[in-house]
């Protein structure tokens, strides 16, 4: 009997200096993953143009069936993205959202990507809604998200073209490049190739 | 539930749909007034009721899905739900203050949720979580309410296919400022076929 006693308070003891495991959540908060999917967000090029040629890839591959896409036609006056259409309205109700990532995977100019952001919730379902005003990128920030996260980037030694997500070819210049928009400038050396200069 | 007193049952269309809109779109609720005066000494009074309630929020033990197993990780040491006052998950309706709807209520297990919110004692509050709780989810099918919403009045949606357990947290700390500002319950869906 006395020996339990003395067991129990040298567990009391043994436990008694250990740091608590405890994450105080909201002032002190657990590394994410960098691979972790929160809320969307719409990325731009380099020159402004938004990613998203509204080609409704994104929409097709949601399991859940949360994206709602209306496009419109790009025309000279008003060019939104850097192709022939742009998505007028973008919502994502984030209720119904599961956070697979199956809209990223579908987007063949990685226009969407999940950010680190979770800290959602709200009073009202349709607060929840997420439009594209919310989730597009300011203008004139060119951000990936966490495209790197998931696509390695190839080597610098490279010889040729650029699988810059998954190996086979990333659509993202070549949609800019149907209109001559988007950031084909940046690239170009590397999508013409040795082909110019050779000949040249 | 209403769904038998309709004095047209036999007209019904059974092949009716059950949403008429996207899923991707909500279609705009009613919102609640803005909190409601009474006199100076009585809302002093309620601010300091509802300081003491939304430090006490005491959980029905209720989980119905996968999202009820976030729900306990919350509850664990790690991330320790009882720094908001939330640990104690009574297993009796009669003893808590909050809902929270973990997981998808299947349309069998819609009265089973609206009786246990009936059961609990004013003032309660009821947070859904996750995906299928608030919304259906992936399971737009005849077999889920789409929504939570539509048999008890929610007062917080986590989205999430399962919230994180900060998720939930975020989520119990927006209510807990919810009723610190003295918000009232959204209107209660049911009360037109429940009071009639």
């Amino acid at each position: 009997m006395a020996s339990d006693i003395i067991k129990g308070l040298g567990t009391t003891l043994r436990e008694f200096g250990r740091k608590p495991v405890t994450v105080s959540y909201p002032e002190q908060q657990r590394s994410l993953s960098p691979r972790f999917r929160g809320r969307h967000a719409l990325h731009r090029y380099e020159n402004g143009l938004e990613r998203c040629v509204g080609c409704f890839l994104c929409a097709a591959a949601c399991p859940a069936d949360a994206i709602y896409i209306e496009p419109a036609e790009n025309t000279p006056e008003q060019q939104v993205s850097a192709g022939e259409r742009y998505s007028r309205i973008f919502d994502i109700n984030l209720l119904r959202c599961i956070f697979c990532g199956y809209c990223e995977n579908a987007c063949p100019t990685g226009a969407i990507t999940l950010t680190n952001q979770f800290e959602l919730a709200a009073q009202w379902p349709e607060d929840m809604v997420y439009h594209k005003e919310q989730m597009l990128d300011a203008a004139g920030v060119a951000d990936r998200g966490n495209a790197a996260e998931w696509y390695p980037q190839p080597p610098e030694e490279t010889p040729q073209s650029i699988p810059e997500r998954q190996g086979f070819f990333d659509g993202s210049g070549a949609s800019a490049a149907a209109v001559g928009q988007g950031d084909l400038e940046a690239r170009k050396e590397i999508l013409l190739g040795s082909e110019f200069e050779s000949k040249g | 539930m209403g769904i038998n007193d309709s004095d047209s049952a036999s007209n019904r269309n059974p092949w009716a749909p059950v949403q008429f809109h996207a899923n991707s779109q909500i279609p705009r609720a009613q919102r609640a007034a803005e909190p409601h005066s009474t006199g100076i000494l009585l809302t002093q009074l309620n601010k300091l009721a509802d300081w003491g309630r939304s430090g006490s929020l005491w959980p029905a033990t209720f989980g119905l899905a996968c999202c009820a197993i976030e729900m306990m990780s919350a509850a664990s040491s790690r991330f320790d739900i009882s720094r908001f006052g939330a640990e104690v998950f009574r297993a009796s309706p009669r003893q808590a203050d909050l809902m929270i709807v973990a997981g998808r209520v299947s349309v069998k297990m819609a009265p089973v949720v609206r009786q246990i919110y009936d059961q609990m004692p004013e003032p309660k509050w009821v947070l859904s979580m996750g995906a299928c709780a608030s919304s259906g989810g992936v399971f737009n099918n005849y077999a889920i309410v789409q929504g939570v919403d539509k048999v008890i009045p929610v007062d917080i949606f986590v989205p999430g296919c399962p919230p994180t357990p900060e998720m939930l947290l975020y989520g119990i700390e927006q209510l807990q400022e919810k009723i610190k500002k003295g918000i009232p319950n959204p209107p209660d869906p049911m009360a037109e076929r429940l009071h009639k």
